[in-house]
């Protein structure tokens, strides 16, 4: 298998090259927090937090400028009334089946099938293409964390694109 | 920088005792922000979790994703086998071509005219969304 693409050099070269300002990527030097999983994944409950711009028809979608908020999607919702939005990514196939980047019905089926537990009754949304990691660190963050806490959730899938 | 911003943000779900476990596509941007566990799928960049209208192949890859969960014992990453194409002829012009990102309109971006029409008709307030704020 050749090489994983280096996005942060490839992409400061791409706008280096149109003459843009150069973006400070995070880089966390801090070793991450660890809980291990304390039970097998067939009796864990789930939770789903994706930044693919993904909204339910009906609902708010996102903008593009910094936008920290996220959208409560139900777990039993209709796929067919999934939509998505975002600036920065090639949106065909997202459109086309929204578990390339949501993957809602595979999770169905996983927990059906009895590989997972069970599923949160929520699962959330937001568009990831925020400039600014402070507010990432400050404002969605905790708030996404306290969903997930009050979800009662063991464990937290997260599908960023 | 959505990897960025998912990376971040499962570590603060880690910091609050839940099990995480992050996807990712362009890897070396969720290692940046240093999660605690990654599962990399080298796909094109929204595919993170497989290929449109393949659901076999879809669950393939998140249960071998999900197994990641149990692998490791401490933070690091396991790359997927999977590829998007046998040559992976994409990896050469990812990211290299124009910018293609849409201008960041400060305004709600609807899929389709129909459905700013439903969410503003039904749902003037957005009861759905969570405004998040900075702490005080």
């Amino acid at each position: 298998m050749s090489e994983p693409i280096k996005y942060i050099t490839r992409i400061g070269e791409k706008y280096a090259a149109l003459n843009y300002g150069t973006y400070k990527w995070a880089h966390v030097g801090e070793p991450p927090p660890w809980q291990p999983l304390e039970k097998p994944l067939s009796e864990c409950r789930l939770g789903l937090i994706a930044s693919g711009g993904i909204y339910v028809a009906g609902q708010q979608a996102f903008h593009y400028k910094d936008d920290t908020s996220f959208r409560v999607i139900p777990m039993d919702v209709n796929t067919s009334h999934l939509r998505a939005t975002h600036f920065a990514y090639d949106l065909t196939n997202a459109r086309n089946d929204p578990n390339v980047v949501f993957p809602i019905d595979t999770l169905r089926s996983l927990a059906d099938n009895g590989v997972i537990g069970e599923l949160t009754d929520n699962a959330y949304t937001f568009m990831g293409g925020i400039y600014s990691s402070r507010r990432v660190r400050e404002e969605l963050a905790p708030e996404v964390t306290q969903y997930l806490i009050e979800d009662q959730v063991d464990v937290a899938l997260l599908v960023p694109v | 920088m959505c990897h960025q911003s998912v990376g971040l943000i499962a570590r603060e779900i880690e910091g609050a005792g839940i099990s995480t476990l992050c996807m990712a596509s362009a890897l070396d941007i969720m290692e940046a922000a240093n999660p605690p566990r990654i599962a990399f799928l080298d796909y094109p960049l929204g595919h993170t979790t497989g290929k449109p209208n393949e659901p076999e192949l879809q669950t393939d890859i998140l249960t071998q994703a999900l197994t990641v969960l149990t692998a490791l014992d401490t933070p690091g990453t396991v790359t997927l086998p999977f590829k998007w194409t046998e040559d992976e002829a994409w990896k050469e012009t990812a990211e290299r071509g124009p910018d293609e990102r849409l201008p960041r309109y400060e305004t709600p971006q609807y899929q389709s005219k129909a459905d700013r029409l439903l969410a503003e008709t039904n749902n003037p307030s957005c009861a759905v969304c969570v405004e998040t704020s900075p702490p005080a």
